[in-house]
């Protein structure tokens, strides 16, 4: 029942994560944006997401021992996600590759992602409550 | 998301710093001596990426560098401090290299305010995921 309700919601969860970890990811480069020899990252989000929802979850899930077959299987995923460079369109003399431009861009693209990701978590979790609900 | 927290708010620490040094530098443009007798030579810091963890890194000032460029000479002969040849010798700072950089600092700092205050509004519309 209740890896029932783990699995209802795993999407968003998976799609929250990576949402959070791409913000990290680009508020570096933001943060970085007058460091020299710094290279600008980010992620392909669809891809990662996709590994992590149908990719196989026992390879990537953090175990807790389980003594008996009887115990429930538990995991929280710390899948690391496949962290690339940024291919510059106009490099600069000191090394640095982040266009404050773009990262800004995908920077509020992504938050507004993440709050749809929010808005979708919720209203799941507001469907499976009512279906839960005696009238 | 506790991990944006710090590193948008080490890169304010750092852009701040790159202020502080650019105001020192804009307010001795004019000084003729420091308090070791020689003329203020401008500084500039040097930032340096700071890995925390897997691709997120924030940013720190690895050090403040004296600027090595020559200290600027003027005629003026009737200066207390002058030399033999009636020379005065002034600092070598750049005001519109100063300029440019407190602009650069100050963009950049709100950049990462913007980042932090983002931040901090989707953590706390996830604080409340499941409310109805």
């Amino acid at each position: 029942m209740i890896d029932k309700l783990a699995g209802a919601l795993n999407f968003y969860q998976q799609a929250l994560q990576l949402r959070h970890e791409r913000q990290g990811v680009l508020a570096g480069n933001i943060a970085n944006a007058d460091t020299p020899h710094f290279k600008a990252r980010d992620f392909n989000f669809s891809d990662e997401l996709a590994r992590a929802v149908a990719g196989d979850e026992q390879e990537r899930a953090l175990h807790l021992t389980t003594t008996s077959e009887r115990h429930l299987a538990t995991g929280v995923s710390t899948e690391e996600v496949d962290l690339l460079y940024r291919v510059p369109d106009q490099p600069s003399l000191d090394g640095n590759t982040v266009n404050m431009d773009v990262e800004r861009v995908q920077f509020a693209d992504n938050s507004v992602r993440y709050q749809a990701a929010l808005t979708m978590i919720n209203s799941r979790i507001q469907g499976l409550k009512g279906a839960m609900q005696s009238e | 998301m506790f991990s944006i927290f710090e590193i948008s708010g080490s890169a304010m620490v750092a852009q701040a710093q790159r202020m502080n040094v650019t105001a020192s530098n804009l307010a001795n443009a004019d000084s003729v001596a420091g308090p070791d007798g020689e003329a203020y030579r401008a500084r500039q810091v040097i930032f340096e990426s700071r890995q925390n963890g897997e691709g997120s890194a924030g940013v720190s000032v690895r050090e403040v560098v004296e600027d090595p460029a020559p200290l600027r000479r003027e005629y003026r002969p009737h200066h207390p401090l002058a030399d033999e040849q009636g020379y005065v010798t002034m600092p070598n700072v750049e005001p519109v290299h100063e300029m440019v950089n407190m602009i650069a600092a100050s963009r950049s700092y709100e950049a990462n305010v913007e980042v932090l205050n983002t931040s901090k509004q989707l953590m706390l519309k996830t604080l409340t995921v499941g409310e109805s």
